[in-house]
């Protein structure tokens, strides 16, 4: 299959491209920008003439349900919701049901995502048994079955001993490991944010100290044991600020924030909206504006959709009861480029925390338009607008805070590994 | 977005919380509650105000005094009124909130009186009315989670000014368990909506909760200069669940610190009033000297609590 991307403007963080240009594609790779190849012959092309030409998004967060939570969502609605949202690439958080923590879970999760059309799935394996944190998982055979990453999803080991040994074990193979930062005690029976909000609403609190304890001790245990960490989901200015100034003392970390976080804070609750119900949680105005900031200098390396899809009956209760999590997956972009338009930024600059950087983290070929890299590319219209509905969302999951906003950024075709995985061109 | 308590006219729909409510309309509640206290005083206390209408007691958590009092003035209103205690065991077979309420609804239920453990259960309510068309019911919360408790922030004002009078020259200080107390939450937000120039709060920095002087509030952690020249005394119930734990040593440190003793009490107006929502702890929150001496109206705001409860529901299905 050989296809001619047209007259869009490319974008290409990784390469600092941003002009209007032609992509051409063949067997899979991109194969050159600007000129054909001699002898080139197209099967198909795309015109992309007003809109944007980018690498495939690269989401850190998708809970695709399986196994376990299909009731939820399945490998099929949210794959179809991936493409429609320009993501070909994906890591899923061990958090099924049962978690991701012995090899055969893994290949089958690879073997059914085995799809053109379907985004390449990186599982980041549990990095203890049942995710308990009190044995370790067999990270070598986990990582020879596809896993790239080894965490806890949201659930934190408390024993600290195991947390060290953990970590050590994963350092000795150069297992990254892709930990949340929430104390579990001080987070105890906690249902939002610590502050004005959660006393007016009397809902119990979770302190930023939360994050902040839970970070100091990850942060000292990556320089004791050398481990490659990631932390996901920083919700807080004062965990910001650690990460920064650990990495300033020569600690290797990484980190990521949720769509959610970037946009909205505990305010948003609203009269207990049980979609503002989120892990961890929304914070306050000033830890919002930190983060988008953060996101802006690369203090934050990545966005991320942090994609929950939720049922109905588990989320219509009251605040507190609420399953956290929502679906997010195809807000990624439009949330992006709305950070973007309000943060006044470059588009190839915040683009790149959704292709290029969050690539890199994954230590995955993708993220870029370099000749000789898969075809994974995202065609999309950033003037195009629309309503988040219930009926507008593909994924199974239609428990997002942002119902009933308009959004601006349009996702026209994607391209996974060169094949047409969505074509909303007339849509 | 329109308030979810008031209909379209700007009248009240649903009471689910006193934060929101305009000044009029708590002197519009309090004024209405007036007459229906004579009312218990005669022979024959029943008025046809409420008359063909069904009145739910949903109270997912225990209650004994609350319920009773609301069941007693839906009565007095002739209301019809069905009192259903649904415990955990309910949820376990599988039926949620809104399909007990779906189910009530579909039973012609003119009004649902709602206490639950949950903070925001009955906004939850009240949103699933309106989306399926059922506001026709209104909802009255009898007290959610650690959110609110507006009847008995209401009957506490009733009871302020029956003795005081007037609201714009009092000091207010509340006491004890803040951080868990829907009640304190209520009463919060009617003294300062009703203009109390000062409304302090008193307890350990563990019963505080985080920001509590945003509320408009005076923060004392010394209980004897907190009390210093106030005209009213509101004590809150400690719960027996937070003294284990780590919130508090024992009960007797805390009655040491922040129990209300006659001694304390000295420092607050020679005609200073002390109010309790009940049950009390004697020995606990309160000395049994002070819960029966002539500063208590702690009874008295039980049988106000009956008055104004009249007044709300008569208010909201009163036609």
């Amino acid at each position: 299959m050989k296809i001619h991307i047209k007259n869009g403007r490319v974008i290409d963080p990784a390469m600092g491209i941003d002009r209007i240009a032609d992509v051409y594609v063949a067997r899979g790779r991109i194969v050159a920008v600007d000129q054909a190849p001699q002898g080139f012959e197209t099967n198909g092309s795309v015109d992309a003439t007003g809109c944007i030409v980018c690498p495939g998004l690269v989401d850190l967060a998708v809970r695709l349900r399986e196994p376990g939570y299909e009731y939820r969502a399945t490998l099929e609605s949210e794959m179809a919701a991936a493409a429609a949202s320009g993501v070909t690439s994906l890591a899923c958080p061990p958090d099924t049901d049962p978690p991701l923590d012995e090899p055969g879970l893994v290949e089958m999760l690879k073997h059914r995502a085995r799809n053109p059309k379907f985004a390449h799935v990186y599982p980041v394996g549990a990095l203890t048994l049942k995710l308990a944190g009190q044995r370790l998982t067999e990270m070598a055979e986990l990582a020879e079955a596809g896993c790239i990453a080894f965490g806890q999803a949201n659930t934190a080991i408390v024993d600290t001993q195991v947390l060290a040994r953990a970590m050590q074990y994963a350092a000795t193979f150069g297992f990254p490991v892709w930990l949340q930062a929430q104390d579990p005690f001080l987070a105890k029976h906690g249902v939002a944010h610590d502050g004005e909000v959660a006393t007016r609403l009397g809902l119990a609190g979770i302190p930023v100290a939360a994050e902040t304890i839970a970070l100091a001790t990850i942060l000292q245990l990556a320089r004791e044991t050398g481990a490659q960490v990631h932390l996901t989901r920083i919700s807080s200015a004062a965990g910001l600020e650690m990460i920064a100034a650990a990495r300033r003392s020569g600690i290797f970390a990484t980190c990521d924030v949720a769509i959610h976080h970037l946009h909205l804070c505990d305010h948003d609750i609203g009269n207990f909206s049980p979609h503002a119900r989120l892990d961890p949680p929304l914070r306050s105005q000033s830890d919002r504006e930190a983060l988008r900031h953060g996101l802006a200098d690369g203090t934050i390396n990545a966005l991320c959709s942090d994609h929950t899809p939720v049922d109905d009956d588990a989320k219509q209760m009251p605040f507190g009861e609420a399953e956290p999590g929502a679906t997010g997956i195809e807000l990624l972009l439009p949330l992006t480029l709305k950070w973007a338009v309000e943060m006044k930024l470059p588009l190839p600059q915040a683009l790149a925390r959704i292709t290029c950087d969050p690539a890199r983290i994954l230590g995955i070929e993708a993220g870029s338009l370099a000749v000789g890299m898969p075809a994974d590319i995202c065609v999309f219209d950033p003037h195009a607008s629309f309503r988040v509905t219930r009926e507008s969302l593909k994924s199974q999951g239609k428990n997002t805070p942002f119902l009933g906003m308009e959004l601006q950024g349009k996702v026209r075709c994607t391209l996974i590994d060169g094949h047409l995985a969505h074509d909303g061109s007339w849509a | 977005m329109r308030n979810l308590q008031l209909n379209s006219h700007g009248e009240l729909q649903h009471l689910l919380t006193i934060e929101g409510l305009s000044r009029e309309m708590l002197i519009a509640i309090l004024d209405a509650a007036a007459p229906f206290t004579e009312v218990a005083e005669r022979e024959v206390k029943k008025l046809p105000l409420l008359r063909g209408k069904s009145v739910f007691n949903l109270f997912f958590e225990p209650s004994t005094r609350t319920r009773t009092t609301f069941e007693i003035a839906a009565k007095r209103l002739s209301a019809d009124v069905i009192n259903l205690n649904i415990d955990a065991s309910s949820t376990s077979k599988g039926e949620t909130l809104l399909d007990t309420v779906d189910n009530l609804a579909a039973m012609q239920a003119d009004m649902f009186v709602v206490r639950h453990g949950s903070s925001g259960a009955p906004h939850l309510i009240a949103e699933h009315l309106l989306a399926t068309g059922s506001d026709h019911i209104h909802v009255v919360n009898a007290g959610d989670g650690r959110h609110a408790h507006p009847t008995q922030g209401l009957l506490d004002m009733y009871t302020i000014r029956n003795y005081k009078k007037d609201f714009t020259g009092l000091t207010v200080a509340i006491v004890g368990d803040i951080l868990h107390s829907r009640v304190a939450r209520s009463q919060i937000h009617a003294l300062t909506t009703l203009g109390v120039p000062e409304v302090r709060v008193i307890g350990p920095k563990t019963l505080l909760p985080t920001s509590v002087e945003r509320l408009g509030v005076r923060v004392f952690h010394d209980m004897r200069e907190g009390l210093r020249g106030v005209d009213v005394v509101m004590m809150l119930r400690l719960q027996n669940e937070r003294m284990q734990g780590a919130l508090l040593p024992s009960p007797q440190e805390f009655f040491k610190s922040y129990g209300l003793t006659l001694e304390k009490l000295a420092l607050a107006k020679p005609d200073a009033i002390v109010m309790h929502p009940g049950p009390m702890n004697r020995g606990i929150e309160i000395d049994s000297a002070v819960a029966d001496g002539p500063h208590a109206v702690i009874l008295p705001q039980v049988t106000f609590g009956i008055a104004v409860r009249m007044a709300v529901m008569s208010m909201l299905a009163g036609g």
